[in-house]
């Protein structure tokens, strides 16, 4: 599925566009990581927690949950929101 | 082939290296590198001369770590930074918010790094920097997890395992300090440790036998003697001389204006006796800056047994700074070159231990660690 990456992760990437494979989130993720090492872990941390400032959108909606079903015609999009100065 | 002093400064927005000429009258600036991440610490591998380590946070991302081989030319992202084992299923997991302390390992072992992390943990580099792994029990052991307190006992960025500090006699042996949590040793590479707290004091009221009121700032060991310790803690500076286990408050001896509060504690590379620190302001509610807005350095040639007030060049007052436990650092210089960073961005230094002090830098981020490091130079 196509996927729009923050500015915060285009050292990773390359840029804003990047592709992956997979179910769910986790496994969208898992591969994002294998194409593009090391860019999982900035977003989830070793407990399998989405970090504090990391945010998803699959279908214009909130996904809260690493194992949910997403649309591999859709588009995720990753958000980093900032805080503080 | 001369030897040139290089400092390595970490800031909230980025690091910067200071390049020095031979007399260190000329500084060369590099930097920044990393703009905008938040830089926790910055080492140098001392058994190549060559290889750097930054501890970083970007934003609001998880934390990494990143590598140097040549200088700080150019840089790679460690393969597998440091992170907690995964919980058992159903219980908390703890994560590392950032990498905060780096000490390189002993010199038999060239490969090595440790790494201490906030929250507490220890962690370990044997393929220099790039892959992390768990490196002690402690990481996971119940009463040092109690000891550990919860993230709301540390400091205001987090509870922090620092002062990693490996006896150039043994790599078996080390002490770690945790913040808050106390003093500890090692003999077999950091797999276990014990606590090393006799002597030291806690805020009046706490019980100094629960190890988890203990908070030291900053441990040091004397390059030129590695049975000395000097220690700025919360609550004093303190000397151990081993194989004793028990503390000195050799702070006792400052002015009773100035107090023993602090942050940084830096050791003479030559001469045991001598060591420095930067008092801070302890009192009511803790402001942490330069007592009544003087800043001064304060230097021991006598273990502690007097203390000399060290402030020529320094502002004559409102200067309301803090050194932070990394900020400050010397270099192998005879005499002995002195440097600190401060919470305002301002990079001090002194030729001659301190006697004389000059402003070198002025419009840093906030400064959380500063180390010196050699570079050769044809």
């Amino acid at each position: 599925m196509k996927i729009l990456i923050p500015s915060a992760l285009h050292s990773y990437t390359g840029g804003a566009r990047a592709e992956a494979d997979g179910a769910t989130l986790a496994e969208v993720l898992t591969d994002l990581d294998r194409r593009h090492p090391g860019v999982r872990f900035r977003m989830i941390d070793e407990q399998g927690r989405i970090r504090r400032h990391i945010r998803f959108f699959a279908g214009g909606v909130q996904v809260f949950d690493l194992g949910q079903a997403l649309d591999p015609a859709g588009e995720l999009i990753i958000v980093q929101a900032l805080s503080g100065g | 082939m001369a030897q040139h002093t290089v400092l390595l400064v970490a800031t909230r927005k980025g690091a910067w290296l200071f390049h020095a000429d031979a007399g260190r009258r000329q500084w060369r600036v590099d930097g920044p590198h990393f703009l905008g991440h938040s830089i926790h610490h910055l080492m140098l591998d001392p058994r190549d001369g060559r290889t750097l380590l930054a501890a970083a946070r970007t934003g609001h991302l998880g934390p990494t770590l990143f590598r140097s081989t040549d200088f700080g030319r150019s840089w790679q992202e460690a393969a597998r930074p440091p992170a907690f084992a995964p919980a058992p299923a159903g219980q908390p997991g703890r994560a590392v918010d950032h990498t905060f302390w780096l000490t390189p390992g002993h010199a038999s072992e060239p490969d090595v790094w440790y790494a201490g992390t906030s929250p507490q943990g220890l962690f370990r580099s044997d393929d220099g920097g790039d892959t992390w792994a768990p490196a002690s029990t402690i990481n996971d052991d119940p009463q040092y997890r109690a000891w550990m307190g919860s993230v709301q006992d540390g400091t205001p960025n987090g509870p922090k395992l620092h002062s990693i500090i490996v006896d150039p006699r043994d790599p078996a042996h080390l002490y770690i300090a945790m913040s808050g949590g106390g003093v500890h040793e090692s003999t077999d590479r950091g797999h276990s440790f014990r606590p090393l707290v006799g002597g030291m004091q806690v805020v009046d009221g706490f019980d100094p036998a629960d190890i988890t009121f203990h908070d030291p700032h900053c441990v040091r060991l004397c390059p030129s003697n590695p049975d000395r310790l000097y220690q700025q803690n919360h609550c004093g500076i303190y000397r151990l001389d081993r194989p004793s286990d028990t503390w000195l408050r050799i702070g006792r001896n400052m002015p009773a204006a100035v107090g023993d509060i602090g942050f940084p504690m830096v050791v003479h590379p030559r001469d045991a006796d001598c060591a420095w620190v930067f008092p801070m302001d302890g009192t009511d509610v803790w402001p942490r800056t330069s007592p009544d807005g003087k800043p001064a350095v304060y230097g021991t040639r006598d273990a502690g047994a007097s203390w000399q007030r060290l402030d020529q060049g320094l502002p004559a007052g409102q200067a309301w700074w803090t050194v932070k436990r990394q900020a400050m650092s010397a270099d192998s210089h005879d005499p002995v070159g002195l440097y600190f960073g401060t919470s305002s961005g301002e990079l001090w230094m002194s030729r001659d231990e301190g006697r004389q002090w000059e402003c070198l830098a002025r419009h840093l981020p906030e400064i959380y660690a500063l180390e010196t490091a050699w570079r050769s130079a044809a």
